[in-house]
């Protein structure tokens, strides 16, 4: 999936934000909390790339900090969900006595708008950093194991399950050696899909004031802050903006780039059948 | 099809029970004595006393719980704690923006996506379609409030075609309803526009190879017959689900997009029921739109089943 350059681009935008978080503190000029009343406001110059803030502090380092927390929620959101996700999508995909259950609760779950059930979990839990993980995962485990369980029902009674079974192997090998690393394509996109949703997500309930406690930069408090700052600033708010866009749209086309590699029925495959039929192999690797 | 229906009907059962189980729960999830929370910390213990049980609190979780569903189910869905007023009444003064802002955000939609999605199809070999591909991905990516701030310093600031912020009622004349209406609504559609067209599109490019099509240009049908006639129509069903998602989606982005443009719909209600810790309107909210979106997945599903007889979930 690499040969396009659009996944290469986003693996690179993702790489080049993920190492500049991480050593931030070892480069950055400015500090992202020094506060200078003299320097409120100021448009983008050559001493503070993307301006300063109401407060007098360097936005480019605030970007680059917030993104920390940011990317930190995303990912963890995205791990967690993904597994809880597919261990449940597993076992009720496998055991058929749970399957009703356990499908009727996650039906339920996902009668909410994933974005309006974080909002109530974080209303009643309250807004700190954990709190959003919580409330995020809640809200978009249940895709996952959807997705996971029809994959295992596709594949359930298929022979080499079956000859498992009477050859007497548990149900547990089972389940996380012989139909796991078959449904594992499907998991890595949503997987994917997911990172990019819950920084969305985390954005806006920041944005909203019921996220992240507004004393530590994420991109969602500082678009709030700038909010009222719009019309005499607007490059407070263009910046950390372009940061989230770019972020997210990176974890999309990679999204996007692993799901037709996965799939052989992609649309935009079908003009080139002939082609394909001699390198499938190589695309899918 | 009747008793396909009924099943279906059926099968809400479990479903809102599930749902009403999480709703209640939210109350009970905050850290602390619920009645303490509402109050302020401040509070005499007799008050809170008091509200415990006007809210039941000092009854058991479980009784609690089958005591609120009765309420509910007989249509009582509480009082605010803020205005004293029946929860069910504050909703339907609300639903009316929304329900406004929903309805514009679904024509936009649907005006925007389909043509754009015949026309990408139409050219489907030439440089169009990646970039569809990529205007829809950056569609996606681009968080809603971000969005519409944008267009706010855009279109109300920079050039004021629009007002900042607003809302008029269709009542009071169509033109002042589309006038307050078109950025928000423009707003939430956004995201779901480049959804939709998406879903369409890769429809219809399954169709555009498939036999009765060729069959169709063999004939000599002219190509914008055969892609409005036969392909278009063949890819609509499959779409008709993306409604439901769509409406989640426009469910979830009221919230935000009625905040910023200060819009007395639902959304609002809601935020400013959580920074008023109004519990009961929050589980009455969170509770009508759950069971709203339940209701238009059903629609959507007998809609589906309906238009194409070859499915029957059986």
């Amino acid at each position: 999936m690499f040969k396009k350059k659009r996944n290469l681009l986003a693996l690179g935008v993702l790489l080049l934000v993920t190492v500049a978080t991480i050593t931030a503190s070892l480069w950055l000029v400015q500090s992202p909390t020094y506060i200078d009343s003299h320097q409120r406001l100021l448009g983008p110059s050559a001493k503070h790339w993307f301006g300063t803030d109401h407060f007098g502090r360097d936005i480019f380092s605030r970007v680059i900090v917030a993104a920390r927390v940011s990317l930190f929620i995303g990912v963890v959101v995205a791990v967690i969900s993904t597994i809880v996700g597919t261990v449940i999508g597993l076992l009720s995909g496998y055991y058929k006595k749970a399957d009703f259950i356990v499908m009727r609760i996650i039906d339920g779950m996902l009668a909410f708008p994933a974005l309006l059930l974080a909002l109530a979990l974080v209303a009643a839990l309250g807004g700190n950093i954990t709190n959003i993980i919580i409330a995020l995962t809640f809200a978009f485990f249940p895709v996952v194991s959807r997705v996971v369980r029809s994959a295992v029902l596709q594949i359930r009674n298929i022979q080499y399950i079956e000859a498992a079974k009477t050859t007497g192997v548990s149900d547990p090998v089972i389940l996380f050696q012989y139909i796991l690393p078959n449904v594992l394509s499907p998991i890595i996109v949503q997987g994917t899909f997911i990172f990019a949703k819950a920084i969305l997500a985390e954005a806006a309930l920041s944005f909203l004031g019921v996220g992240v406690n507004p004393t530590t930069p994420t991109w969602g408090n500082m678009l709030q802050e700038a909010q009222v700052y719009i019309t005499i600033a607007p490059w407070f708010s263009i910046f950390p903006g372009v940061a989230i866009v770019l972020t997210v749209l990176a974890l999309n086309v990679l999204g996007d780039g692993l799901r037709d590699a996965f799939d052989p029925h992609a649309p935009a495959k079908r003009k080139k059948r002939t082609s394909m039929v001699s390198n499938g192999e190589q695309k899918i690797a | 099809m009747i008793k396909y229906t009924l099943r279906r009907l059926f099968s809400l059962i479990p479903v809102m029970f599930i749902v009403s189980i999480i709703v209640f729960m939210i109350v009970h999830l905050t850290p602390g004595n619920p009645a303490t929370l509402i109050l302020g910390e401040e509070s005499t213990k007799e008050s809170v006393a008091q509200l415990e049980k006007q809210l039941g609190l000092d009854k058991p979780l479980l009784v609690q719980f089958f005591y609120w569903l009765k309420n509910i189910l007989m249509g009582d869905f509480g009082q605010s704690v803020y205005s004293s007023e029946p929860v069910l009444r504050i909703i339907l003064n609300h639903i009316g923006p929304t329900f406004s802002l929903t309805i514009f955000a679904l024509i936009l939609i649907l005006l925007i996506a389909i043509p754009t999605a015949i026309f990408v199809v139409w050219k489907r070999n030439s440089l169009l379609d990646p970039l569809f591909i990529s205007v829809t991905l950056l569609g996606v990516s681009i968080p809603e409030f971000w969005f519409a701030i944008l267009l706010v310093l855009g279109f109300a600031v920079t050039f004021p075609i629009f007002p900042v912020a607003g809302y008029a009622a269709f009542g009071d004349g169509v033109l002042n309803w589309i006038y307050h209406l078109f950025l928000p609504a423009f707003v939430l559609a956004a995201v779901e526009i480049g959804l939709v067209a998406r879903m369409l599109r890769d429809g219809m490019l399954e169709a555009v190879n498939q036999d009765y099509i060729r069959t169709a240009r063999a004939k000599g049908v002219k190509e914008s017959i055969v892609l409005m006639k036969h392909v278009f129509s063949n890819a609509l069903i499959p779409t008709t689900t993306v409604i439901a998602t769509i409406v989640a989606g426009l469910m979830g982005g009221t919230v935000i997009i009625e905040t910023i443009f200060t819009i007395p719909g639902i959304g609002q209600l809601l935020i400013d029921s959580i920074y008023r810790r109004d519990y009961p309107v929050i589980q009455g909210v969170i509770l009508f739109i759950a069971a709203i979106y339940v209701l238009v997945n059903l629609f959507v599903d007998l809609l589906y089943t309906f238009l194409d007889p070859r499915i029957r979930y059986d």
